[in-house]
């Protein structure tokens, strides 16, 4: 093997021999996560029966080894390595330093304390998928639990034990519906997270299906193009509630549709929202999913967190991903295995119901330990803390000059404004201020250029949310063009809520 | 033989919701603040939760209890020796841990404005800058999310690559000792999997390739391989394999799982390979979690990156004396789309990143070299005694970074299936190979010690193996009812799967 990089003048640490055997490298200083020594190498190489470390590389044809060193700067010691990440980590904005209004998916909620501390255990962080259940029963009887929380949260009877992010688990949704109802056509509302319906696009590319999207009309999914646009050869129709616009569909009126032409009805859902809003399951879903990260995931910029993937009975021998049993041990002893493995990929191969073989253990452990901090009450009243200051958020920030509702559909925890200046300069104003005013929705909505999107968590008091009226009132009232967008018709009266008062 | 119950035995299994009283709970939220209002004001009635969830109601003393106990069930890299082959189980960094927890990068939202995420932008780009160099291959996506998910994105570029020649490919081949991720993924993908022969060197059958690539040149996409492979053998015919491919006109697709063995000293790009997925949590030390997370970026060519998922983070010259900035790049027209939400598994990069820069170039090589010692010395020690009669090696060279025996005469000798010796290792505290993988080798065990191990554990490992052989040569009862000192002994898989229990019922 090629012997390259640093010369060899220092002597090792670990032997105080200054030459390492035939094939080696020196050892010093690039092994802090290795052990063999000189003496190690030297014995080992004479077990094998060869002569130099190179024998062993010799398999691999001449023309196709490296003979250089790669171009990749020296190993760093560990206070060096904390030093530049967090020189990088500086250098961004986060919720630490920012006041945090933007969720359009991920949120920046409170995790506590015991979630860091358990999840970070060395048991928990450490092992791989539990495909030797003997030894692997904490993380099974984890996902166990964490399967029935999911059921108990959307209400349906089925859940997996964790899937990559929302997402995906939108466009694995997908393929298990073209594999339940042999069709191939997705009828998809624009209420749906712009990533879900781009990605379910991707996925459909490759298994072949066609998506028709159907549009939105004061915030909520039109109920009658939706109808229209539903058929015979429609396999799923995907819906979100709250939507991307933070209104809460009315899924089940929506869902007769899908009912109507045997097609599978697939609810993304937020699972904050969830002790509060009526689950997908008593709705008529099908499949509830979403994206996990509001429970006991850090924002991460964007991962790893977890999806969540809940069905009806009918569809359990065609989930994707890893599902946790209850079974029995020879002496009768209650333990937990892996389910259902005749479905998955490393027995099925190319038969499998999904190629997916994570589980995203680790930060379906978080979400357990968050709910089970929550508990029974804490997580309703969190979704009523949630609302109530969601509803205090909406009417104060809509009483702002400049700016109106972008919809009046009831919301839980998010919700859309419009902007009576452009929406990129009035968000760095607010950031200058130190808040991070919500989600520019021209990113995804061409139609919503002078839109906003708001989010509320239990970390936003109500002082953070009259310093967002104050900055947003502020910013726009500076902008040089405000009082133009607005200018073509007349300040509509706010109406908040679901029904008239 | 009888055996005392341990006392973890002893304890039967209570999930949370068994430990839950009505009225105990752990959560103080804070106050509303804001002048409240009845529910069904807000939202219609019949939107509306009749009643909470029935999640657990205990208290933060007895939720730290239960999953600290749970912990001690499970059977962990930081406690011991854990050689499952294909998953390198190498050492997870708790420096990783420390940088990840950042607040700069923890507590960083995902739709922040690139210019107030520089430094997050600047780390994807250097980490893709590094396995671009590490795969040999010039453009890389960080976006998938696992190995399975790089593989989907793999022939998902396939098609678009195909697509944009005006082509359409049915067909994907792969080795009869590949992942299980590869077949799946082809079928995913739209795309028909068809199965090469393995040689008598346990590479890929020459002929057969030949002959599935004739029997319909233009239908084949894409060649999917593992190298060094599943049996832990480099593929000495890669050349002339990527060759045939490329004649063909499909592209080469390399799975990265088996690529801690060859960092620094071979790359996939000069192997001729089209397109990469790495798995961060295997070969760049993301802890496993007990099944995720991990992340699997891509490598690609020159002509496959138009196709890259969208956003791809990208570095763009500074103007005005401004130094450079990085973005995302969401105009991209040829892109196959996005393949999840917002950027990928940051989390993951920032560990990942974190390894490559305590290694360095020379420590990459070198955590290469030491996997691959490692892998030929246990495979000498398991050659010697009972084991190497018992246990032979499948493919008789010398291995790369792991290698697979053949329980087969022990089987037919002693009676004691692979099974049977995988659990039995279980009483003697390691985790045991990969077991009944690749599917071609009868009572496969399939063994990656990886870097990490010392010398004693690997000596440790082999003679444990030789101990229960020859207990077994006396009494084969003894591995055929093992284990009996974990916390549960073998468990009834057929039930959990006849009858399936996939939740608490309350």
């Amino acid at each position: 093997m090629p012997c390259s990089g640093r010369p060899n003048t220092a002597s090792c640490w670990k032997t105080g021999r200054a030459t390492p055997p035939s094939g080696f490298r020196s050892l010093l200083p690039v092994t802090r996560y290795t052990s063999a020594t000189d003496a190690d190498r030297a014995e080992m190489l004479a077990a094998i029966g060869v002569e130099s470390g190179a024998d062993l590389f010799a398999q691999i044809p001449e023309p196709l080894r490296l003979g250089r060193p790669l171009e990749l700067p020296d190993g760093m010691p560990e206070a060096e390595v904390y030093e530049r990440l967090a020189e990088l980590a500086g250098r961004n904005a986060d919720a630490e330093r920012e006041v945090c209004f933007v969720g359009a998916g991920m949120y920046d909620h409170y995790v506590p304390a015991i979630v860091d501390a358990i999840v970070q255990r060395s048991e928990f962080l450490t092992p791989y998928t539990p495909y030797q259940p003997e030894i692997s029963q904490g993380g099974l009887q984890v996902m166990f639990e964490f399967q029935t929380a999911m059921s108990e949260l959307t209400g349906l009877p089925v859940s997996g034990a964790g899937l990559y992010e929302g997402p995906s688990s939108v466009a694995s949704a997908g393929y298990l519906a073209i594999g339940a109802t042999k069709r191939r056509r997705f009828v998809v509302s624009r209420g749906l997270h712009p990533h879900s319906r781009e990605t379910l696009a991707t996925y459909a590319e490759g298994f072949g299906a066609e998506l028709a999207e159907v549009g939105l009309a004061d915030g909520l999914t039109d109920a009658a193009a939706l109808a229209e646009a539903v058929d015979e050869e429609t396999a799923a129709v995907f819906l979100q509630s709250p939507n991307f616009l933070g209104a809460v569909e009315d899924v089940e009126a929506l869902g007769e549709a899908a009912k109507r032409h045997g097609a599978l009805l697939v609810v993304a859902c937020d699972p904050m929202t969830l002790g509060v809003l009526r689950p997908p399951g008593e709705l008529g879903a099908d499949i509830a999913l979403g994206e996990g990260q509001p429970l006991g995931n850090r924002l991460d910029f964007g991962g790893p967190s977890f999806g969540f993937f809940c069905a009806t009975e009918e569809h359990i021998r065609r989930m994707p991903g890893r599902i946790a049993g209850e079974t029995d041990d020879v002496d009768g002893r209650r333990g937990f295995v892996l389910a259902l493995q005749t479905r998955e990929q490393h027995i099925r191969r190319e038969k499998a119901t999904n190629n997916i073989c994570t589980a995203q253990a680790l930060n379906a452990l978080a979400a357990m330990v968050h709910l089970a901090w929550l508990g029974r009450r804490g997580y309703r009243e969190l979704g009523e803390l949630l609302v109530q200051r969601t509803a205090y958020a909406r009417q104060r920030l809509a009483a702002v000059d400049g700016v109106e509702l972008l919809h009046t559909a009831p919301v839980a925890r998010e919700f859309a404004l419009r902007l009576d200046a452009p929406v990129g300069p009035v968000l760095e104003r607010c950031a200058e201020r130190g808040i991070a005013a919500g989600y520019p929705l021209g990113r995804d909505y061409p139609e919503h250029e002078d839109g906003l999107l708001v989010a509320i968590t239990e970390r936003r008091s109500r002082a953070q949310i009259d310093q967002l009226a104050e900055a947003l009132a502020a910013a726009i009232a500076e902008h040089p063009s405000r009082g133009s967008l607005f200018a073509d018709r007349a300040k509509k009266e706010p109406r908040v809520g679901g029904r008239a008062r | 033989m009888t055996l005392a119950e341990t006392p973890m035995q002893r304890e039967r299994a209570e999930t949370i919701y068994e430990k839950s009283k009505p009225g105990r709970r752990a959560a103080a939220l804070p106050e509303a603040e804001v002048p409240t209002q009845p529910l069904e004001e807000l939202i219609p009635a019949n939107l509306l939760r009749s009643e909470p969830p029935a999640l657990p109601e205990v208290a933060e003393p007895e939720i730290v209890r239960h999953y600290n106990r749970l912990s001690r069930r499970n059977f962990d890299l930081d406690t011991g020796f854990y050689p499952l082959g294909s998953c390198t189980m190498k050492h997870n960094p708790r420096l990783n841990e420390r940088v990840a927890a950042l607040p700069g990068h923890a507590r960083l939202h995902p739709a922040q404005d690139p210019r107030r995420a520089q430094g997050a932008l600047e780390l994807m780009w250097l980490l893709q800058s590094s396995l671009a160099e590490i795969c040999g291959l010039p453009h890389v996506s960080l976006q998938p999310s696992a190995g399975s998910h790089g593989e989907l994105a793999g022939l998902l570029l396939t098609r678009a690559f195909h697509a944009d020649r005006g082509e359409t490919r049915s067909k994907v081949l792969a080795p009869d000792t590949s992942h299980g991720t590869n077949p799946a993924s082809v079928t995913m993908a739209g795309y028909e999997a068809v199965k090469v022969a393995t040689n008598e060197r346990g590479g890929v059958e020459m002929d057969d390739l030949r002959a599935k690539i004739a029997e319909d040149p233009d239908q084949v996409a894409c060649l999917m391989l593992t190298n060094p492979n599943t049996l832990g053998l480099f593929d000495e015919n890669i050349e002339e394999i990527a060759a045939l491919i490329h004649a063909a006109g499909g592209t080469l697709y390399y799975d990265g799982a088996n690529l801690n063995a060859v960092m620094g000293h071979s790359r996939p790009g000069d192997m001729g390979f089209d397109i990469v997925h790495v798995n961060l949590h295997k070969s760049f030390s993301q802890p496993h979690g007990g099944g995720g997370p991990g992340a699997g970026p891509i490598a690609v060519s020159d002509r496959i990156e138009p196709f890259l998922p969208r956003p791809q983070v990208v570095r763009r010259e500074g103007e005005n004396g401004h130094g450079p900035f990085f973005d995302l790049d969401l105009e991209r027209p040829k892109s196959i789309g996005r393949l999840r939400g917002f950027q990928g598994n940051f989390g993951v990069f920032v560990r990942s990143y974190a390894y490559i820069l305590s290694l360095g170039a020379d420590g990459l090589a070198e955590a290469s070299e030491t996997a691959v010692l490692n892998a030929n010395y246990l495979k000498a020690r398991l050659a010697e005694g009972r084991a190497g009669k018992r246990l032979p090696v499948a493919f008789d060279r010398h291995c790369m970074h792991e290698f697979v025996l053949s329980g087969k005469p022990m089987k037919k000798e002693l009676g004691i299936a692979t099974l049977d010796l995988a659990k039995r290792l279980l009483d003697f505290g390691f985790h045991p190979p990969t077991v009944y993988f690749p599917l071609l080798v009868e009572e496969a065990l399939m063994v990656e010690p990886t870097e990490t191990e010392t010398k004693e554990s690997l000596d440790a490992f082999a003679d444990a193996v030789e101990q229960i052989l020859a207990e077994a040569e006396s009494s084969p009862e003894l591995a055929k009812r093992a284990p009996y000192t974990t916390p549960v002994r073998r468990l009834d898989e057929v039930k959990a799967t006849r009858r399936p229990v996939v939740r608490q019922p309350l």
